[in-house]
């Protein structure tokens, strides 16, 4: 006999089977939870792991050796520093040093750093990771020893306040992210100005005007259907739209000045707009339900002593659901702080040297940073990649913390 | 009544509320125009979007070597030859969804079921927030942990001649665990929203905890659970990042999961990270292909959200 679940009588009344099975499923389900955590887990330690470790470095000419009429140089004055690096390095680089700022006017440390840079000359030679520095230091200093018997051990924490504050180098030993910070800041910059305002217009528009007609059903749909479309698609809008059609604009030529030919639209301008775009349609979603929170008694309440419609809004809708506003916003812009796809794409550059400037300046981002690194085969970049997801991260992080403490420390129930 | 409220009304009358008028002030006509603007530009974005990928891509379709049949049916992707089928970019995008979709949806669903039947307070406390960081994770990160993590794991375990350098396999892991989070909080939505009677319903009829989860609620939630897949799906379609570091760069048409094929999107990213002239094949080619990809992923979101609404009519 069976019932309409297709069990017989016999499965059913075997009890204790049926409870052994509840609890091998229930064993499953909370292993699958064990292994999601777990992936979180693994991907941090294969981060922090690849910041940290020994790295073998090797000299063009070894740092001991250089020394001025038997004295080393690194007991020498500033004055015969300068006229020793004079002497060493070819006169065109000598002349942008002094360019970039007068040798006189730098410390001893850091000329002292532009000897090793300019004439030591270390190349990284091989590196390990943190495990493998920390459980295996025997085998590495073996290594080490056999392969590169001119070469210097170090631990290095590849995640430095150096690495931080440099510019971009295509010597792994000196490369840092200071540009592509700044990058990632300008374009952030340019997203919210241009959809904070446009979202939350939005987002009031169809919370607090919008009657049920097709238009506002349709706007409604559309926004929906905007958040899935996948990046890359906002990548080749922007391309298209601020890089192409509009690069009067996007690369400042319209301002006049400067030399016009070697202008492009790639600049901070179209990838901030373009951000922008993609993380609008989740600001208008956030805003709403943010909107939608407060009361309608408290609009009433304002209705009731005279007030019109929009000094309701600005005077006691608005003010109510700003925290909630605000976390969903700060969401959405961590979001474009980590988005690469659409960067790549409008064709931020990667290599640059200099801050950038203005909204007009080509730019680096840190995703893109990271992707640069990443696709290098050799593993100092990968190291590099490392440690810039660890400063990408822990900036996101600082937003989510900052939108979390924002809803807990002005929610307020009703 | 109306003489009361017409009494209460004047002794409200400040000075600044007559001043406020009882009609609307000419400015708040301006200002609502404005708020429609914002409102309906929206609508303008996607009509640029479809008219650039259509206009650019018309383009594409113009070349004489191209047709909208050979695009969709041709098996070799080559602009330096003038091959433009699509098919081994379509292939290499379904190998690594399927894959992401094979770790994401069974794991995520498991997840949710444990969140939503079994879990206390406390353990959802500390579940859900792992799951919005695991969320919240740049995919470039992704790509990374893809290429340098799991790329050579696999190589360990299947041997290095077996598995490539870059490879669909790893690039659809890490996919996996990207959408995981997705599937999982938006099963966990649609599996709390059956109503608690359904569930007492099948315990009075003497079911066990298990035989309620998958019996009732995973069914009465199924329109739920299968929005998020089609969600998940259509992510996995369009996502890049991961693909471009990890699936390798180079059309391939094979549907081995250890060789290195390029998906769609990946081939729009190498193909625009360099300095890309316009009205060039292939300039023209990236915005035929961002309309396929367009075409795809909304109309898997489209039936997601349909379902979705279908969903909440039930129970609401």
């Amino acid at each position: 006999m069976k019932d309409t679940t297709g069990l017989d009588m016999k499965t059913i009344n075997n009890l204790p089977g049926r409870h052994r099975v509840g609890k091998i499923w229930r064993g499953g389900f909370f292993l699958s939870t064990i292994l999601g955590v777990f992936f979180l887990v693994i991907l941090l330690f294969k981060i922090v792991n690849d910041s940290f470790g020994y790295i073998v470095t090797e000299y063009g000419l070894s740092p001991n050796a250089l020394a001025v009429n038997g004295v080393p140089v690194w007991d020498l004055p500033k004055q015969d520093l300068i006229l020793f690096l004079q002497e060493n390095v070819s006169p065109g680089r000598f002349k942008t040093l002094m360019k970039a700022q007068p040798l006189e006017q730098r410390s001893q440390k850091e000329i002292n750093a532009i000897i090793i840079q300019e004439i030591v000359k270390p190349k990284v030679a091989q590196t390990w990771s943190l495990t493998e520095s920390l459980f295996q230091k025997q085998e590495i200093e073996a290594i080490a020893r056999e392969n590169y018997p001119d070469g210097e051990l170090s631990f290095k924490a590849w995640v430095n306040w150096d690495f931080i504050t440099s510019p971009q180098s295509s010597d792994p030993l000196y490369a840092g992210i200071r540009t592509a910070i700044l990058g990632s800041l300008l374009l952030l910059v340019v997203a919210i100005t241009f959809s904070l305002p446009i979202g939350l217009g939005a987002a009031i528009y169809l919370e607090e005007f919008a009657t049920d007609n097709w238009l506002n059903r349709l706007i409604k749909t559309n926004i929906n259907n905007l958040a899935g479309v996948p990046s890359i698609i906002y990548g080749i809008l922007g391309l298209a739209i601020f890089v192409r059609l509009w690069e009067p604009i996007t690369s400042g030529a319209f301002l006049g000045g400067v030399n016009v030919a070697t202008l492009n639209g790639r600049t901070i301008l179209s990838g901030g707009l373009t951000l922008g775009l993609l993380i609008l349609p989740v600001i208008i979603i956030n805003s709403q339900e943010a909107l939608r929170s407060v009361p309608y008694t408290i609009r009433e309440a304002s209705y009731g002593v005279g007030a019109t419609k929009w000094q309701t809004i600005w005077n006691h809708v608005l003010p109510n659901s700003i925290p909630g506003i605000m976390t969903g916003a700060i969401l959405a812009f961590s979001r474009a702080f980590g988005e690469t796809a659409p960067l790549v794409v409008i064709g931020a550059s990667t290599y640059i040297v200099y801050d950038p400037g203005s909204v007009f300046s080509k730019f680096t981002a840190l995703p893109i940073q990271i992707y640069q690194w990443t696709s290098r085969p050799q593993d100092e970049f990968r190291n590099l990649a490392a440690a810039s997801i660890i400063v990408l991260l822990v900036l996101l992080l600082g937003m989510n913390a900052l939108a979390i403490f924002l809803r807990n420390r002005y929610r307020r129930s009703y | 009544m109306t003489e009361s409220f017409q009494q209460a009304s004047l002794l409200l009358k400040s000075k600044k509320a007559s001043r406020a008028g009882r009609t609307r002030r000419p400015g708040e006509a301006i200002i609502v125009a404005f708020l429609f603007l914002c409102g309906i530009f929206s609508i303008f974005i996607t009509i640029a979007i479809i008219f650039e990928l259509t206009k650019e891509a018309l383009l594409f379709f113009q070349d004489p070597n191209v047709t909208l049949w050979s695009f969709l049916t041709g098996l070799v992707w080559q602009p330096k030859i003038n091959q433009f089928g699509v098919v081994p970019l379509l292939t290499a995008t379904m190998v690594t969804s399927m894959i992401a979709m094979m770790v994401a949806i069974p794991l995520g669903l498991m997840i949710a079921i444990y969140l939503s039947e079994y879990a206390s307070q406390k353990i959802k406390g500390a579940i859900k927030p792992v799951m919005e960081v695991l969320a919240g994770i740049p995919t470039v990160v992704y790509g990374f942990f893809a290429l340098t993590f799991i790329t050579p794991m696999l190589r360990g375990v299947f041997g290095s001649d077996v598995v490539q350098i870059y490879n669909m396999a790893a690039a659809g892991l890490a996919m996996g665990i990207l959408i995981l989070p997705l599937i999982a909080s938006m099963s966990e939505d649609a599996l709390s929203a059956v109503p608690r009677s359904l569930r007492e319903a099948g315990y009075s009829l003497g079911s066990t905890k298990f035989e309620v989860a998958i019996r009732i609620v995973v069914p009465a939630a199924i329109s739920g659970i299968s929005a998020a897949c089609l969600l998940g799906i259509s992510r996995a379609i369009g996502e890049t990042m991961i693909v471009a570091l990890a699936a390798g760069a180079g059309p391939n048409l094979t549907l081995n999961p250890f060789q290195s094929a390029e998906t769609m999107t990946g081939y729009m990213v190498r193909i625009s990270g360099g300095d890309l002239s316009y009205d060039s094949m292939d300039y023209n080619s990236i915005f035929a292909i961002g309309l396929l990809l367009f075409v795809v992923t909304f109309v898997l979101n489209i039936i997601s959200q349909r379902i979705v609404r279908h969903f909440r009519e039930v129970y609401e």
